[in-house]
C-alpha cells in the first residue's frame, strides 16, 4: 500500500510536482497519466527515494521513505523512464545481480526462472544485453522489478518500444500481477491506461487534474448527448433540416466518407433525445440513415481536454478542494 | 555491498581496463626491476617502490574513472539508488572491487622478491614494508580517485582531473622545497608592533600533509605508524565525501 501525503518537489524556483496526495491499497493499480513533463517520473522517483521531496510525506506499506529508506525500498520494485541495465552483462548475470542487491531470500534458481518465463527473456538469457533489442531490454528491466517478489511495484512506461504482441503480453502480466500486488504505472498511451488500472490520475503541471476511475472520468466531463450520424443525401439540405429538430443544439456535416454520404455530428441539450425526431427527417425526405451512434468523450478526449484546455478541474469527493470547476468552451 | 564489489570487479575485466591496468603497472614495475636490481646485482628494492609512486599518480585514474562516471551516463545508478541498500554500501563496494584489483597488481613485484631471494638475502622486512606503503597509497589514491568519478559523468574528464589532483598531491614536496623556510614576510609594521609571518609554517604543513615524503621514508626503512594512520584517515575522509556527494545530490 502506498500513500502519499502533500508531496511537494521544487527545482530551484521550478516546482516540478506540487503537493499531490493520494493512496493506493493493496491489490489496486494505479495509472499515472500526463504530457511529457507534467511530473510523472519525478512523483515516482519520490516514492522509489531515488530523489527527495521537498515536503510532504511518501508511505510504502506504512514505512516513510525518508525516515527508513533501506525498508521502504525492499518493498518496492522499480523500473524507471530508462531500465538500469548494464549492457556488458548477460541477462542471466545481470538478474543474479540484483537478486543479490535486493539481498533476495527466494530460492535463487527457481526465483529467476519464474522471473524470466513471466517476462518472457528466458531464451535470451545467455546473451550480452547490449546485444538485445528494445523490447527484449525493457522486458528484462520488467524482470529486474518483479525481482524479489517486491509487494509494491512502480513501472515508469513499462511498454515503451514494444510491439502490440509484447504489448498485450505486458499488459496482461501487468493486470495479473496487479491482484496481489500494489502497482503505480505510468503511460500516455490512454488505452493502455484505459485496459489496466482500477484509477487513474491525470498529472498536469505537476498537480492532480483529475482523479478518478476510467469510466467516471468520461462520464463526469460529457454530461452533453452528442451523436454522430452517417446519412446519405444533400449535405447542406441535410444540416438545415436537422438544425429544426427541437431540443438540437447545434449541428454540423463532418468530412464525406462514402460517395454522397457525410458524417454529421450534433448535440442535443440536456436531457432532449433527437434520436427518435433523427429518423423521422430522414425518411421523410428518403435520406437513406446509414448509421448513428452516440459520441461519448474516450478518455482520449478527457485527457486533452485536461491537458490542453483551460487547466479544467474535475471534482470528485476526495478532489473538491482541488479547484472550482470551469467548463471548458463549447467545444 | 557484496553483490556490487563483485560486479564492479567482473566489469573491469569486461570493459578491459583491468588488462590495461595490470599490463602497464606490471610493465613498469618490471622495467624497474630490471634497471634497479638486476642491472645492478643488489636485492636492494627501495628504487622499484620509489618509482612506482609515480607510476600510481598515471595508472589509479585510470582504474577509477568508470566507477560512477559510468552509472550516471548509463543511468544505472538510478537502479544502484533505488535498491534495498546505503549509499556507504554503494561507495565501498566500487571502492573495494578497484583496490582489490590494485592489489592483484601488486604481487608482481611480490614475485621479483622471490626471484632475488633465489640469488641473495632479501631484506623481508623492509621489501613487506614497502609492499604496505604501495598499497596504502593505492588505498589514499583509489578513494579521490573514486570522489572525482562521482562528480562527472565523463569518464574521461575523471581521469584526467583525478591524475591533476594526484599530481598535485606529488608536487606538494617539490614546491616545499622551493620555499626557503628560514625566510618570514612582514605582514604589518607599525611602530613598534611587528606582525610576521613565518615560512616555515607553509613548509611544515605541506610536509605534513605530504603524500610521497611518508611514503619516501619506509622505502628506506624508516616505518612509521603514523604514515599508516595518515593513508587510512586519507582514504576513509575521501569515501566519506562521495558518499556525501550522493546525498546532497538526491536532497538538491
Amino acid at each position: 500500500m502506498i500513500e502519499v501525503r502533500n508531496l511537494t518537489k521544487h527545482y530551484g524556483d521550478k516546482r516540478a510536482v506540487n503537493n499531490i496526495s493520494f493512496t493506493v491499497e493493496d491489490g489496486e493499480i494505479l495509472g499515472f497519466l500526463g504530457p511529457n513533463g507534467a511530473g510523472k517520473s519525478t512523483t515516482m522517483n519520490m516514492l522509489t527515494g531515488y530523489i527527495s521531496s521537498s515536503s510532504g510525506q511518501a508511505l510504502i506499506n506504512g514505512v516513510d521513505i525518508l525516515e527508513d529508506p533501506i525498508k521502504a525500498k525492499s518493498y518496492i520494485g522499480y523500473l524507471p523512464e530508462l531500465p538500469p541495465l548494464y549492457l556488458d552483462m548477460t541477462v542471466k548475470s545481470y538478474l543474479n545481480y540484483v537478486y543479490d542487491l535486493k539481498k533476495c531470500k527466494l530460492p535463487r534458481r527457481a526465483h529467476l526462472n519464474e522471473v524470466m518465463t513471466l517476462t518472457k527473456i528466458s531464451d535470451v538469457s545467455h546473451r550480452l544485453i547490449k546485444n538485445l533489442s528494445k523490447g527484449y531490454k525493457q522486458r528484462v528491466g520488467v524482470a529486474q522489478a518483479l525481482i524479489g517478489n517486491p509487494p509494491v511495484l512502480i513501472l515508469d512506461e513499462p511498454t515503451v518500444g514494444l510491439d502490440p504482441k509484447q504489448i498485450l503480453e505486458i499488459r496482461t502480466l501487468i493486470k495479473k500481477l496487479g491482484k496481489n500486488h500494489t502497482v503505480i504505472l505510468s503511460s500516455h498511451i490512454l488505452s493502455e491506461i484505459q485496459a489496466v488500472c482500477d484509477r487513474i490520475i491525470i498529472i498536469n503541471h505537476g498537480v492532480i487534474a483529475a482523479h478518478d476511475t476510467a469510466d467516471n472520468l468520461s462520464k463526469n466531463i460529457s454530461t452533453d448527448h452528442r451523436i454522430i450520424a452517417r446519412i446519405e443525401g444533400p449535405r447542406d439540405e441535410i444540416v438545415r433540416a436537422l438544425r429544426n429538430i427541437e431540443g438540437m443544439k447545434y449541428c454540423r456535416a463532418d468530412m464525406e466518407r462514402e460517395e454522397g454520404v457525410y458524417e454529421y455530428e450534433m448535440e442535443a441539450e440536456a436531457g432532449a433525445d433527437i434520436r427518435r425526431d433523427l429518423f423521422d427527417i430522414a425518411a421523410e425526405h428518403h435520406w437513406p440513415l446509414l448509421g448513428v451512434r452516440s459520441a461519448e468523450m474516450t478518455l482520449e478526449d478527457v485527457f486533452l481536454k485536461i491537458t490542453m484546455g483551460e487547466g479544467i478541474v474535475i471534482p470528485n469527493e476526495e478532489d473538491k478542494k482541488l479547484g472550482e470547476q470551469k467548463k471548458g468552451g463549447d467545444n | 555491498m557484496g553483490a556490487i564489489f563483485r560486479r564492479e570487479f567482473g566489469a573491469f575485466f569486461t570493459s578491459s581496463i583491468a588488462y590495461i591496468f595490470l599490463g602497464v603497472f606490471w610493465l613498469f614495475s618490471g622495467y624497474f626491476f630490471y634497471a634497479y636490481c638486476l642491472y645492478n646485482g643488489t636485492t636492494d628494492m627501495s628504487g622499484v617502490f620509489q618509482n612506482m609512486f609515480l607510476i600510481c599518480v598515471i595508472l589509479i585514474p585510470i582504474l577509477t574513472m568508470r566507477l560512477f562516471s559510468e552509472e550516471k551516463k548509463q543511468k544505472t545508478e538510478q537502479g544502484l539508488l533505488t535498491a534495498p541498500v546505503s549509499l556507504g554500501a554503494i561507495v565501498f563496494g566500487k571502492y573495494f572491487a578497484a583496490l582489490m584489483l590494485y592489489t592483484i597488481a601488486l604481487l608482481m613485484p611480490f614475485v621479483y622478491a622471490l626471484i632475488l631471494s633465489s640469488f641473495g638475502v632479501v631484506e623481508w622486512g623492509i621489501v613487506f614494508a614497502n609492499f604496505l606503503a604501495l598499497f596504502l597509497l593505492g588505498a589514499a589514491f583509489i578513494a579521490v580517485g573514486t570522489l572525482v568519478s562521482s562528480l562527472t559523468e565523463n569518464q574521461i574528464a575523471a581521469a584526467v582531473v583525478s591524475f591533476v589532483l594526484l599530481m598535485m598531491l606529488y608536487m606538494v614536496d617539490v614546491i616545499g622545497n622551493l620555499i626557503d623556510s628560514t625566510k618570514t614576510l612582514t605582514l604589518l609594521h607599525i611602530g613598534s608592533l611587528k606582525l610576521v609571518f613565518k615560512l616555515k609554517w607553509i613548509t611544515d604543513f605541506l610536509s605534513t600533509i605530504s603524500f610521497y615524503r611518508k611514503y619516501y621514508a619506509i622505502t628506506c626503512g624508516l616505518f612509521n605508524v603514523s604514515t599508516v594512520v595518515f593513508y587510512i584517515s586519507v582514504a576513509v575522509l575521501f569515501n566519506y565525501f562521495t558518499i556525501r556527494v550522493f546525498e546532497r545530490r538526491r536532497w538538491s
